[in-house]
C-alpha cells in the first residue's frame, strides 16, 4: 500500500530528493562555482520530469487516503509549472551572472518552490494544501531578496513575507472553519457534508479560504503586494513569480472550489465574478500610467488574472478548461516578454524605463517585431494567441449565465489596450531616444522569438492544446 | 481548383512573408524591388480573383467555392463567396495594386509599409469570405493592427493621437460585437455563417433592469454588431475617429480606408445584422435611417467649413455612406441594391479623390486649401480629372456616383418619405462642397509664388488614374454588370427577411391598433 502511494508522489519525492542533494553537495564544495552547473542542471530535470509526467500519467491516482490526488488536472498543471520554471531559469542565468547574483541556492529554492507547487496542485486535502502553499512562499520569499545588499530588493521580500503571511493566516483560517463545520479536512469528506443550505460559519472559512488564494493569485483586491515585489525582484524572479505560481495558485484554487465546494457553486460563484471584475478594472486602469516596465506588466497580470477568475467563475467543465487554456497562454506570452524584459540593458546595466524603448524598431527590428507581437497578444487582438484565450472565458462566462461579466471583461480589456499599444508607439513611432545596448543573449532571444512563433501560429490550432485541456478539466469537475 | 478562396487571400501573405524573409538591405535598390514584389502580389491577386469572378454563377443566391476545414472547439475554417461579398473582393483586389502603386515615392521604411499592405489585404480578404462567425471576427479585427501601424508610423504631424484613437474606438467597437457573438454561439451551438442565417434568435420581448426590450435577444445581439459595424462605417455620430485618421494617414492608407476598410461596416450589416436579427433590424432599423439622414446633412455641413482637403472628403465619406446605411435598412431591393451600388462606387471614387489629394499634396507638402488655388494652369490634366471626380462624388448621372444614390433614395422613398427628403437634401449640400472646393483648388488665377513651378501629373499618376475613371463611367453606364450579379442574393435575402419579419410586424400592427 505504501509503495503503491509514494509510487504515485514518485516525481515530487524525485525533485525534492535532488534539491536537497544538490543543495548539500553544493554546501561541501564549490558552492558558487557550480551555480551555472546547477542551473542548468535544474532547468534539465524540470524538462525531464515535465516529459515524464506528461507521457508516463495516465487515470486518476489518489494517494494516502485521498489527501494528494495525481489526476490529469494536476498534470496538466504541472507540465506547465515545470516547462515555464525550466524556462525562467535557463533566462536567468546570464542576467544573475553578470550582476553577481547567481549563489547556487537560486535554482534549489526554484526547485523546493516548484516541488510546493506540484503538492499544492496534487492537494486532496487542507493540511496538504497547506503544506505545499508554505512550501512554495517560504522559497519565494528568500529568491524575492535574493539581491541583499539593495533595498528595493529586500523591501520586496520582507513586503512579500509580511503580506503572504498574513494571507496564510486567512487561508488557515478558513481552513479551521471549514474544518470545525465539515468535521473534515479531506476534500473529498467536505465536498459531500457541503451541499444545499450551508452554515454560516462554513461560508466564512469558504471566504477566507478564497481571499486566501486570491493574494496568491494577486487578484484584486488582494492585489497589493505585486507591483511592488514585482518591481524589486530581481528581473528573473520577476519573470518567475509572474508564471509557474500563479498557475500553481490558479489550479489551486479551481481545485479547491471543485473538489472541495463543488456542491455549492452558487455560493462562491458570485464571489469569484466579483474578484475577476475589479481585477480586470483595476489591472486595466492602473497599469496606464506606469513607466516602469516591471511594474506594468505586475498590473498586466493581475488584468489577466481577473480573466482567468472569469472562467473560473463559470463553475463548469468548459469554465475550468477555459481556464487551463487561458493560463498556458499567459504564462507563453509572459516568458516571451521577460525574455525581452531581461534583454533591455544600456552599458550593461538593466533598464525597466519603457521610455528607453522609444524607436526601439530602428534600431533592432526584428526584437521590437516580437515585442510588438506579444502586445498585441497581451491585449487580446487577433489572430494572435492572446484572443483565443479571452474568447474561451468569455464563452464559459456567458454559458454560465454571467454575460454581464462578459460584457464587464470585454471593457475592461479595450482599457487595458492603450497600455500595451503604448509601447507599441514608443517602439514605432516615439521620438528619437538613447538607444539600448544591442547585444542579447543567445538564450533570450530563442525564447522572445520562441515565444512570438507559438503565439502567432497558435492560430492554426494552438499546438492541440485543446482536448488535453478539455481532457483535464473534465477530470477536475464531476 | 478547390481552394481557389484561400488562394487569393493568402497570396498577399506570401508576398508579405517573402519581402520580410529575403529582402535584405535598405538601400535604393532593395527599396524598389520591395515596391516591385509588392505590386506584382497584388496584380497576381488580381488576377487570381478574376476566376472567382468569371467562374461564380450570379443566378445562385448561395454560397459558392466553399471551402471547410476543422478548426479549434467547433469552429471551422469556412470561406465561401455569394453575390453580396464578391464584389467585395474584387474591389479590394482591383485596388490594391493602386495603392501599392500610389506609394511609389515613399522612402520611410518602405519594406515594412508594403509588408503592412499586404497583410492588411489577406485581412480584408479574409473578411469579405469567411463564412465562420469567429474566423470573420478574427480577419475583421486583426485589421486593426497594420492600419494602426501605417496611421503611426507613415502618418502626418498628429499622427499618434489619430492611431490610437482609431484603434480603441474601433475595438470597443468590435468587442462588444465578439461577446453577442459568443452569445450566438452558445445559442445555437455552431459558428457557421448560413446555419446562424438559418437559426431563429430569441425575439420574445422581456425587461432588463426594468427596461422592456422590443424583440429581446434578437434586438441586443442587433445593438453589439451595431456598435462594431457603425463604428467602422462610420455613422453619425461615432464617426469622429474617421476624420483624424484620414487627416493624419498616409495617402496610400486614406485610400485603403475609404475604398474598403469602411466598407466591411456595410458588409457587416447585410452579412449579419440583416439575416441574423431580422426582428432586431426591425425594431431598430428606423432610428438607422434617421441617424443615418442626420448624418447626410451634418456632416456635408461640416464639409462646408473644413480648411483641410482631406478632411473635407473624409466628411464626405461619412455623409457618402449614410446613403448606404440608408438603403440597407430600407429593406427593399432599391435599396439594398443602391447601397452596395453606392459602396462600390464610393470605393472608386473616394479612393480617388484621396489620390488626388495626394498628388498636390506630394509636390506642396500642404494640404490646407488656402495654399492652392489657379492649379487649372499649370496642371490641365489634373484639373480634369479631379473634375471628372468631384462631379462623381456629387452624384453626376452618367458617373456611378449617381446610380448609387438615385437607387437608395427611390429604395427609401417607398419605406420613409421624410427621411427621403432630408436624404435628398444632401445631394445639393454635396454639389456645394465638393465644387466649393474644387473651385477654390484649382479654378481661378495662379498667384501663389510656390505654385509657380509645379508641375503637372506624371506617367505613373495618370496611370494610377485612368482604372478609376473607367471603372466609374463603366458602371455609370452600364449598372447592370453590379446589379446582376448581386441582385439574387439580394432578393433572396429580403425574401428571407420579410418572412422572418412577417409574425413580428403583424403582432405589432394589432397591439398599435
Amino acid at each position: 500500500m505504501l509503495s503503491a502511494d509514494l509510487n504515485i508522489i514518485l516525481p515530487e519525492i524525485l525533485l525534492a530528493v535532488y534539491a536537497m542533494a544538490a543543495l548539500l553537495g553544493a554546501v561541501y564544495t564549490v558552492k558558487d562555482g557550480a551555480a551555472s552547473l546547477l542551473t542548468w542542471l535544474t532547468s534539465a530535470v524540470f524538462v525531464l520530469l515535465a516529459v515524464w509526467i506528461g507521457i508516463n500519467g495516465a487515470g486518476t491516482n489518489v494517494a494516502f487516503d485521498g489527501m494528494f490526488v495525481d489526476d490529469g488536472f494536476a498534470r496538466f498543471a504541472k507540465v506547465t509549472i515545470l516547462l515555464s520554471a525550466a524556462a525562467v531559469l535557463l533566462m536567468s542565468e546570464k542576467y544573475m551572472l553578470q550582476r553577481d547574483l547567481l549563489r547556487f541556492e537560486y535554482p534549489l529554492l526554484v526547485a523546493l518552490a516548484v516541488v510546493g507547487m506540484m503538492v499544492m496542485v496534487s492537494a486532496g486535502d487542507l493540511m496538504l494544501l497547506y503544506m505545499g502553499l508554505e512550501l512554495q512562499s517560504l522559497a519565494l520569499y528568500v529568491v524575492a531578496a535574493l539581491r541583499r545588499d539593495s533595498v528595493k530588493s529586500t523591501e520586496a521580500g520582507l513586503k512579500y513575507f509580511v503580506l503572504g503571511a498574513l494571507s496564510s493566516g486567512l487561508l488557515l483560517y478558513g481552513a479551521s472553519l471549514t474544518y470545525g463545520f465539515a468535521g473534515t479536512t479531506l476534500f473529498s469528506g467536505i465536498v459531500t457534508a457541503v451541499s444545499g443550505d450551508i452554515s454560516l460559519g462554513l461560508l466564512f472559512g469558504l471566504v477566507f479560504l478564497l481571499a486566501g488564494f486570491a493574494f496568491k493569485v494577486s487578484a484584486a483586491p488582494f492585489h497589493m503586494w505585486t507591483p511592488d515585489v514585482y518591481e524589486g525582484s530581481p528581473t528573473p524572479v520577476t519573470a518567475f513569480f509572474a508564471t509557474a505560481p500563479k498557475v500553481a495558485a490558479m489550479a489551486l484554487f479551481a481545485r479547491v472550489v471543485h473538489d472541495a465546494f463543488g456542491g455549492i457553486v452558487g455560493e462562491w460563484q458570485q464571489i469569484v465574478a466579483f474578484l475577476s471584475v475589479v481585477s480586470m478594472f483595476l489591472g486595466a486602469v492602473a497599469a496606464i500610467g506606469q513607466r516602469d516596465i516591471k511594474r506594468l506588466m505586475a498590473y498586466s497580470s493581475i488584468a489577466h488574472m481577473g480573466f482567468a477568475l472569469m472562467g473560473l467563475a463559470a463553475g463548469t467543465v468548459f469554465g475550468v478548461q477555459a481556464m487551463l487554456i487561458y493560463m498556458a497562454i499567459y504564462v507563453t506570452m509572459n516568458i516571451g516578454v521577460f525574455a525581452f524584459i531581461l534583454g533591455m540593458e544600456r552599458d550593461g546595466r538593466p533598464v525597466t524605463d519603457i521610455y528607453a524603448l522609444r524607436m526601439y524598431s530602428k534600431a533592432q527590428p526584428l526584437r521590437a517585431l516580437a515585442m510588438l507581437v506579444l502586445m498585441f497578444s497581451l491585449a487580446g487582438v487577433p489572430p494572435l494567441v492572446g484572443f483565443f484565450g479571452k474568447f474561451y472565458v468569455l464563452r464559459a462566462a456567458y454559458e454560465a449565465g454571467l454575460g454581464w461579466l462578459a460584457v464587464a471583461g470585454v471593457v475592461a480589456s479595450v482599457i487595458g489596450a492603450f497600455y500595451y499599444l503604448r509601447i507599441v508607439y514608443f517602439m514605432y513611432f516615439g521620438e528619437e531616444g538613447e538607444h539600448l545596448d544591442g547585444k542579447m543573449s543567445p538564450v533570450l532571444w530563442t525564447f522572445l522569438m520562441g515565444a512570438t512563433v507559438v503565439l502567432t501560429f497558435g492560430v492554426i490550432n494552438l499546438f492541440g492544446i485543446e482536448p488535453i485541456a478539455a481532457a483535464a478539466a473534465a477530470t477536475l469537475v464531476n | 481548383m478547390g481552394n481557389l478562396l484561400s488562394l487569393t487571400t493568402f497570396i498577399p501573405l506570401l508576398g508579405a512573408a517573402i519581402l520580410a524573409l529575403f529582402l535584405r538591405g535598405n538601400d535604393e535598390a532593395a527599396q524598389r524591388n520591395a515596391k516591385w514584389v509588392a505590386l506584382a502580389t497584388t496584380v497576381a491577386t488580381f488576377v487570381v480573383s478574376l476566376f472567382i469572378l468569371f467562374g461564380f454563377n450570379a443566378a445562385d443566391p448561395g454560397f459558392q467555392f466553399v471551402e471547410e476545414r476543422e478548426w479549434l472547439l467547433g469552429m471551422q475554417y469556412k470561406m465561401g463567396v455569394d453575390g453580396i461579398s464578391i464584389l467585395f473582393v474584387m474591389l479590394t483586389t482591383f485596388l490594391m495594386p493602386i495603392v501599392i502603386a500610389s506609394c511609389w515615392e515613399v522612402t520611410d521604411r518602405v519594406k515594412e509599409y508594403m509588408i503592412a499592405f499586404l497583410l492588411l489585404e489577406t485581412l480584408m480578404l479574409g473578411v469579405f469570405m469567411a463564412l465562420d462567425l469567429i474566423l470573420f471576427y478574427v480577419f475583421f479585427e486583426a485589421g486593426l493592427i497594420p492600419m494602426f501601424l501605417i496611421i503611426g508610423i507613415w502618418g502626418g504631424k498628429n499622427r499618434i493621437y489619430a492611431s490610437f484613437k482609431f484603434f480603441l474606438y474601433t475595438f470597443l467597437g468590435s468587442v462588444l460585437m465578439l461577446v453577442a457573438m459568443v452569445a450566438m454561439f452558445v445559442d445555437a451551438g455552431t459558428t457557421d455563417i448560413p446555419t446562424l442565417m438559418a437559426h431563429e434568435f430569441g425575439s420574445e420581448t422581456f425587461s432588463l433592469l426594468g427596461i422592456q426590450i422590443l424583440g429581446g435577444a434578437q434586438t441586443l445581439m442587433w445593438i453589439a454588431f451595431f456598435a462594431s459595424f457603425a463604428v467602422k462605417m462610420p455613422m453619425w455620430p461615432v464617426h469622429t475617429w474617421l476624420p483624424d485618421a484620414h487627416v493624419q494617414a498616409p495617402t496610400a492608407g486614406s485610400v485603403v480606408l475609404a475604398a474598403i476598410l469602411l466598407k466591411m461596416g456595410g458588409y457587416g450589416f447585410l452579412r449579419f445584422s440583416l439575416p441574423m436579427f431580422p426582428v432586431g433590424s426591425e425594431v431598430m432599423g428606423p432610428l438607422v435611417l434617421w441617424l443615418s439622414a442626420i448624418a447626410i446633412v451634418y456632416t456635408s455641413l461640416v464639409a462646408l467649413v473644413q480648411d483641410d482637403m482631406k478632411k473635407l472628403i473624409a466628411y464626405s465619406s461619412v455623409a457618402h455612406m449614410g446613403y448606404v446605411t440608408m438603403g440597407i435598412f430600407a429593406v427593399n431591393q432599391q435599396g439594398i441594391d443602391g447601397a452596395i451600388f453606392q459602396m462600390l462606387s464610393h470605393g472608386f471614387i473616394s479612393g480617388a479623390l484621396f489620390l488626388c489629394v495626394g498628388v498636390i499634396y506630394d509636390r506642396m507638402h500642404t494640404r490646407e486649401i488656402d495654399a492652392y488655388g489657379g492649379l487649372v494652369n499649370r496642371m490641365p490634366a489634373y484639373a480634369l480629372i479631379f473634375l471628372f471626380f468631384t462631379m462623381a462624388n456629387v452624384g453626376l448621372p452618367g458617373t456611378s456616383g449617381f446610380i448609387g444614390e438615385f437607387l437608395v433614395l427611390m429604395g427609401i422613398f417607398q419605406v420613409n418619405t421624410w427621411v427621403a427628403i432630408i436624404a435628398t437634401t444632401g445631394v445639393i449640400l454635396s454639389a456645394a462642397y465638393a465644387l466649393w472646393l474644387y473651385r477654390r483648388v484649382v479654378m481661378g488665377d495662379l498667384i501663389k509664388e510656390s505654385l509657380k513651378t509645379i508641375k503637372d501629373l506624371t506617367f505613373r499618376e495618370r496611370a494610377i488614374m485612368t482604372p478609376l475613371v473607367v471603372m466609374t463611367l463603366l458602371l455609370g453606364v452600364y449598372p447592370s454588370l453590379v446589379t446582376d450579379i448581386i441582385g439574387p442574393s439580394v432578393a433572396n435575402l429580403i425574401g428571407e427577411y420579410d418572412t422572418a419579419t412577417a409574425a413580428f410586424k403583424a403582432a405589432t400592427a394589432f397591439a398599435s391598433n
